[in-house]
Order: C-alpha cells, then structure tokens, then sequence
C-alpha cells in the first residue's frame, strides 16, 4: 500500500484524499480532499462542529480515519501498518487549550520530546530550547511551570514545544479561541513570525482578518467537506458558494470580520 | 526492629510496581487487551475480597505445604509475598483513580510529540497521576507499616513477635507499649509528610486556578 517513491516528482507535503471519519452515526469528516505545497499556509475556517479539529486530530494520527489516505512526502501514513510516532515526529500540532504538562518547567516541556523521540543529548536539547524561547521572548520563563505563565505565553510555550521537533508541517488548531482578546495579539505574531521562515502551516481559525493576511489559500469547511477552497481574497471576500455566503455572512455580524 | 522496617520498604517498592501495573493494564481500552484487563480486575476483585490474615495463613502455610519442588518455604518471604498481593489490590485502585483524573488531551500532546504510549504514561500521565493520589497512597502505606506485625502470626519474629516474648517472660505489658511507641514513631512522620503533600498541593491549585 505504501509502494509511492517519495521522490517521484514534484509532491505536495500534505495530500488528503477522499478522508472520512465518523464517531459512532455521526459523519464527521465525509470525503475530505486537499493538498498542501511546501512552504503553504492553508486557514480552515467553518462553522463550530464542522469538522475543523478533527481534521487536524486526524493528520496527526491521533484520530485513526475510516477511509481515504493521507500522504506526508508522498507516503501514505495513515496505513495502518505505518509508525505512527514516525509520522507525528514530522507533524507538529498546538491545541486550543496548550496542552502544556503541569507538572514540568517550560524548558522540561521543550525538551522532553526532543530528548526522549529524537534521542537528542540533554545539553544538546536544552541549549536549542533555550535559543527558542530567546526567539519567541520566553527565556525568562524557561524554569517557571506553566500555572505560572498567563494564557499567551502559555500558548507560545506550546508553540515553542513542537517547533523544538522541527516539523516539515506545523497544525494550529483554534490555538487563540481559549485565549483572552488582549493576548490574541501576541500568538498571531508568532504564527506571522513563523510564515517569514516558510513552514508549512495549516491552521483552523476563527480569526478572519488573521487567516486573510496570513493564509495563501483558505478551505471553508462545512458539514464535513471542503465547500469552497481559494485564495483569501476570493473566498472571503467574493464566495461563490451559496453556503459560504451564509457561514461569512453570520461572521459579519458577530463582528469578527 | 530492623527487620520490621526492612520487610515495609521492600514491600512498598514492589506493591508500588504491581499496583501500577495492574492499574495501567486495567486502563488498557483496545479490544486486543481485553483477557488482561478482566484478569486485573479478577485479580482486584478477589484479593480485595479475602481478609489479608487469611491471604497470610494460605501464602505462608499452604504454599509450603504443597511442597513443590525449588519453591522456598520460608514463612517470612511468603508471609512477606501476602502482604504486596493484598497491598497491590488496594493501592492499584487508588493509582486507577489517579491515572483516569489526568485528562486525556495530556495523553494526546505527548502522543503528539512522537512520544510511544509507554513513554507517554511514563513522562507524562503517571507523574501527574501519582501527585495526586499522594496522599490515600501514603494512607495505605501507612496501614502496611502496621501489618507487618501480622507476619509474627506465622512465625517470623519481627518487632512485634519479640514484645509478645518479651511480655510473656516477663509477665507486663510493657514491651507491648514500647511497640506501640515504635509503631506510632513510624509512622507519625509519613502522616505529617502527607499532610504537608496535601497542603503544597492546595497552594499549588490556588495559585494556578487563575491560569486555566
């Protein structure tokens, strides 16, 4: 089933083809289909409930998929023969809710996985640690625990925490919904930040003006598929599909257009 | 006195071991483990359900009087065995309670890093399970460090054993409140020390709960 050489061609980092995911009789994903170039940043935007997160949850293998592929380089990972930890080693994902592990430091929280996955010396994942969090602002912060951190810093951490993996693909997943508005601000530079250095990004947002500014192309997902893919311009500002219309139409008037 | 003392560090050590074991497989939700998962809680079941005397008698006496070939007979180690199975049963239960109070979007960003399902109860989930039963785990240590004096029922003489001697020779009961000084020196510190657990993690949870 993996039989694909990775260097046959020109491939796209991220290729999703035809995935379904149900829980139980709810049809979460039905037949998602995308491709994500090196160095793109792809923004799913959608309606709570429209399958956003679980895409994501499914990329990183963390959900298994009930049909379809996803392809990393042209190797399809979701086989069920695959490594998984393999496959997460190349992915990198912030949650909405940071996910930081309480009970470490923040330096602790960066090394652990490059320390304990890569096999990387302790010095050795320390000083790259260190010069991330010098990066995002954060060296301070290197030996406080997370309750100490306010929500913003506390999600740039986290941030700091997959970059420390070096992923080929980064997975942002509502990672300011749970944030106050005044610290929303502070992540989003990071992520713009992030682009300048050409990661492949893909991140589920309900930020609009964000995903306009920083988003090559922007996939609305609606009931589990992707209903209208383009670049931010057209599909935020001149959709074509009746239900986009209706999804940006009710963000207009929440006021976060 | 040595000996009393000795027989409730090494036990704690492997009570510690099997409970988690036993607790980690009963957690175990892919249908593949399901045998080992019903064994844990067969194990759970059953040995909760016998009085730990009666576990002794049957471990101590009646594992040696099947006289089975290479298998020691020595009362102090199966006596000893009896009190990590009892022990293993109730602590397994309380490391359970701590395991499934971490929630399971820690699980998924160790998951996430790379991290395999061993490392990732292992860094992670087990850490932060064990702070928090800290305190019922001492509890049940607590108990054990007492039921070694149990084991003078088949024989091994440990601290309490020799009171009994002690106070028979010499017809008071003397030797009985200086075990019971013994007894309570022991175990008074590991009382303060989770209490002190308790409170740390009480000022931790305020301190934090502005946070999330």
């Amino acid at each position: 089933m993996t039989t694909e050489t990775p260097d046959a061609g020109p491939q796209p980092t991220l290729r999703l083809n035809d995935v379904h995911k149900s829980y139980g009789d709810n049809a979460v994903l039905r037949g998602v289909s995308l491709d994500i170039d090196e160095h793109e940043v792809v923004a799913l935007i959608g309606a709570s409930g429209c399958g956003k997160s679980t895409l994501l949850r499914c990329i990183d293998l963390l959900e298994p998929i009930d049909a379809g592929a996803i392809r990393l380089d042209g190797v399809d990972i979701s086989w069920p023969g695959y490594d998984a930890n393999a496959a997460r080693r190349k992915i990198g994902i912030v949650f909405q809710a940071f996910n930081l592990f309480p009970h470490q430091s923040v330096l602790k929280n960066i090394t652990l996985g490059p320390c304990k996955v890569l096999r990387m010396p302790k010095a050795d994942a320390e000083a790259e640690g260190m010069t991330l969090l010098e990066r995002f602002g954060l060296a301070d912060k290197a030996k406080d625990y997370p309750d100490r951190l306010s929500g913003g810093q506390q999600q740039r951490v986290a941030i700091v925490r997959a970059l420390a993996m070096k992923p080929e693909l980064m997975l942002f997943d509502e990672i300011t919904s749970a944030l106050d508005p005044e610290l929303v601000g502070e992540v989003l530079d990071v992520i713009r930040g992030l682009k300048d250095t050409g990661l492949t990004m893909m991140l589920a947002t309900h930020e609009m003006g964000f995903a306009r500014e920083i988003a090559n192309r922007v996939a609305f997902l609606d009931v589990g598929e992707v209903a209208e893919l383009g670049p931010p311009e057209q599909v935020l500002s001149e959709p074509k599909q009746a239900r986009t219309q209706r999804f940006l139409r009710r963000v207009t008037e929440a006021g976060r257009l | 006195m040595t000996l009393t003392i000795i027989l409730f560090l090494t036990a704690e050590v492997a009570i510690l071991m099997l409970a988690l074991l036993i607790a980690v497989v009963r957690g175990l939700t892919a249908p593949i483990f399901t045998p080992l998962r019903l064994t844990s809680i067969a194990y759970v079941d059953i040995v909760r359900g016998i009085p730990t005397i009666l576990l002794l008698f049957l471990f101590a006496f009646g594992i040696p009087a099947l006289n089975l070939q290479g298998v020691t007979n020595s009362e102090l180690i199966w006596g000893w065995a009896a009190l990590v199975v009892s022990y293993s049963a109730y602590v397994s239960e309380v490391l359970r309670a701590g395991l499934e109070s971490v929630h399971p979007s820690q699980r998924a960003a160790a998951r996430a890093l790379g991290l395999s399902q061993i490392q990732s109860l292992r860094f992670v989930v087990v850490p932060q399970a064990v702070r928090r039963v800290l305190p019922p785990l001492l509890n049940d240590f607590i108990a054990l460090q007492k039921d070694t004096a149990l084991l003078s029922l088949v024989g091994v003489v440990e601290v309490f054993r020799v009171a009994q001697v002690d106070a028979g020779f010499y017809f008071n009961f003397t030797p009985y409140v200086v075990v019971a000084v013994f007894f309570i020196l022991l175990t008074v510190p590991l009382s303060r020390y989770a209490d002190w657990l308790a409170e740390r993690r009480r000022r931790v949870s305020q301190a934090s709960a502005g946070g999330l």
